[in-house]
């Protein structure tokens, strides 16, 4: 009995019941093909994370005061919940047993940037402040748009950030220094307030929560990576920022330019450097931390693994109950055809050649799924999902394979068993 | 198992065989003792009731069940001791069989159900074929390989059978109640075939309560309740 045979048996088996063997199939298939496809959808949100972050700049750092009362880290564009006090208040809202508040101050920024030029810290090519304003609403001719990210800052800001501008022009350092009510505004909040010709806003004023500026550039569009939009902000002198919508309070964090991706380290230090002696802290007390791209993209990449990982599972599961269903299917198979069995079994069948067809026919069913699976994946993993572009894991393509195959000789080989056990006369017996 | 021994190693050789059902008071007995001897070339009806025991015999001869007791020759080979895979080996290449149903594997094509013992045997393709095709023609179905057994009349379907059964030129060709399913007309047929496979020397054990299928026989035997009762080779003691 030949490899050619038994397949030839099983084949015959299979596509005796052609919508039974289809719909069997149809359970690996979607097992396979949700794998692919949500192991795509996990690695492809990974991949515009990482990318978000890099484009941050690898060379980045942010200074951002570590609280664990208040805020948090902060993104380099100044994101985080921090609380801003007026002078007057900071005081009267010391909790007793603090003797500091942790904050980054703009003495802070000014110290770092005065290293930098001193040659002391050789590292920094750029030191820009942070200040937020929380809650900004832009309101220009009727329309009207809530602002994600208001950031008060210097001109050097823009190179930090890697940010462009592509119409109008960046405020300069004369109108920092002027305190100049002016602005370079992101594509989506001009998009809402003038419609398609973002250039048209350029030269208006616009009222933000009520203080009036004037737009002076349009920044690039740099995308929408994610759930954030990085396009959904405002950039204006930190001067007038906090003369009008923050206040003159702790920063919300600084950012810093290393001269290359690899002075990062030796930025950080220097940093550390300046910071510790101005803070008079050593560096088992800290009150702020030090951060770059590389540090946010490792723990980005941990929660993605995680939700990749999560993702995989649900979609395992589901191929799981796939080979199930092909074991359901493999043992109403060999109960209907037991008297075949047994027939075979009279003729000279041997266990072996029984097993052998029975599980050929699980296999070739499980195999042909997941087949159909590899494909349906791949296709599926073309088009975007949830804003998310899947990115094909390779390994999950062979994994959900080659486990679907897996499934059919696990899943396969107890109603094979139970089909070569039975006794030739009981089998012709059978009705 | 040697060939040349075969002149003088009958085709069945069974003594005080017998097959219990059960255990204690419920025990039935389905055989009760039987000697049967049957030399190669016979052509011999075994005859009887419902319930006589010659479904039995017939399962035991033909290696699908196995006695309780005594001893079974087949062809010189004990059956009793031999394992599973053995068994197998046996009912391939020493027996073939017909039964009432026909039982050909559906949705098979004639040559491929002929082709099937070839195939557990581990013939050859090309060898298979021809000799399948051979059995086909034997049996008057060379114009009818490709159908399937539900395209072909009952009296086709068991002339199929019978091709199957002697493709692999069996020792013993075992038939259970062959025309027990089949219309007057067919059941000529069948018995014309046997009747010719029989001329041709091969051995034939033929189960039936017909006695237009025993007149066919040159040797016809009768069981009831397990025993031999009669056997038209030698006189049996009948009680």
């Amino acid at each position: 009995m030949n490899v050619g045979e038994v397949l030839r048996f099983a084949w015959q088996g299979v596509t005796a019941n052609k919508p039974r063997s289809a719909l069997t199939t149809l359970g690996i298939l979607i097992g396979v093909a949700a794998v692919i496809i949500l192991v795509a959808v996990g690695t492809g949100s990974s991949k515009a994370v990482q990318d978000q972050i890099s484009s941050l700049g690898s060379n980045t750092l942010t200074v951002s005061a570590s609280s664990t009362a208040a805020g948090g880290r902060g993104g380099p564009a100044g994101g985080g919940g921090f609380a801003f006090f007026g002078a007057g208040d900071t005081t009267t809202s010391q909790n007793a047993t603090q003797t500091r508040q942790p904050e980054v101050t703009m003495a802070d920024a000014e110290a770092i940037a005065a290293a930098a030029e001193s040659g002391e810290a050789s590292a920094v090519l750029g030191v820009a402040p942070v200040v937020s304003a929380q809650s900004v609403t832009a309101t220009y001719d009727g329309a009207s748009h809530s602002v994600s990210t208001f950031t008060g800052t210097t001109p050097a800001y823009l190179l930090i950030d890697n940010s462009e501008v592509d119409e109008g022009r960046a405020f300069t350092d004369a109108e920092y220094t002027a305190h100049r009510r002016v602005a370079v505004v992101g594509t989506s909040v001009a998009e809402d307030l003038v419609g398609d010709d973002v250039g048209d806003l350029v030269g208006e004023t616009v009222s933000f929560n009520g203080i009036e500026f004037e737009v002076v550039g349009i920044l690039a569009t740099k995308g929408s990576s994610g759930p954030q939009d990085q396009d959904d902000r405002v950039i204006a002198p930190a001067t007038s920022v906090q003369d009008t919508l923050s206040g003159y309070g702790a920063l919300g964090s600084i950012s810093v330019k290393a001269t290359s991706a690899e002075a990062v380290d030796q930025a950080e230090t220097e940093i550390y450097a300046v910071l510790d002696a101005r803070h008079g802290v050593t560096s088992t007390e800290r009150d702020y931390s030090v951060s770059n791209a590389s540090s946010f993209l490792e723990a980005a990449t941990a929660s993605n693994e995680t939700f990749t990982v999560l993702l995989g599972a649900v979609a395992a599961i589901s191929l799981l109950v796939g080979g199930i269903g092909v074991m359901n299917i493999m043992l109403v198979t060999v109960t209907e055809r037991t008297r075949e069995i047994g027939i075979r079994k009279a003729i000279g069948a041997r266990r072996g050649d029984i097993v052998g067809q029975f599980l050929a026919e699980a296999v070739m069913l499980s195999l042909f799924g997941g087949a159909m699976g590899v494909l349906v994946g791949l296709v599926g993993s073309r088009f975007e999902i949830v804003g998310v572009q899947p990115v094909v894991a390779a390994y999950s393509v062979g994994l959900a394979f080659g486990v679907s195959v897996l499934i059919g000789l696990v899943f396969g080989l107890y109603p094979a068993n139970r089909a070569a056990a039975l006794r030739p006369i009981d089998a012709l017996r059978y009705e | 198992m040697s060939l040349h021994r075969a002149a003088h190693v009958p085709a069945i050789d069974i003594r005080a065989v017998t097959k219990t059902y059960g255990e204690g008071e419920t025990a039935v007995h389905a055989l009760a003792g039987v000697d049967l001897v049957i030399e190669r070339g016979e052509y011999v009806a075994v005859m009887g009731a419902s319930g006589s025991g010659k479904s039995t015999l017939m399962n035991i001869v033909g290696c699908l069940d196995t006695g309780s007791s005594g001893r079974y020759l087949l062809d010189g080979v004990d059956v009793r001791r031999l394992v599973d895979s053995q068994l197998s080996w046996v009912r391939n290449r020493k027996i073939g069989f017909v039964f009432q149903s026909f039982n050909l594997v559906p949705r098979t094509s004639a040559l491929r159900n002929v082709e099937l013992p070839l195939a557990y045997a581990g013939v050859p393709k090309d060898e298979r074929r021809t000799r399948a095709l051979a059995a086909l023609d034997r049996v008057g179905l060379a114009d009818r390989v490709d159908h399937q057994p539900s395209e072909l009349s009952g009296g086709q379907q068991q002339r199929v059978a019978v091709a199957r059964a002697i493709v692999t030129d069996p020792v013993l060709l075992l038939a259970d109640e062959p025309t027990g399913a089949l219309d007057s007309r067919s059941t000529r047929d069948v018995l014309a075939l046997f009747d010719e496979l029989a001329a041709e020397g091969r051995t034939l054990l033929v189960i039936t309560h017909e006695d237009e299928v025993a007149a066919h026989a040159r040797r016809t035997i009768r069981m009831n309740d397990g025993v031999v009762v009669s056997d038209s080779a030698r006189t049996v003691g009948v009680a």
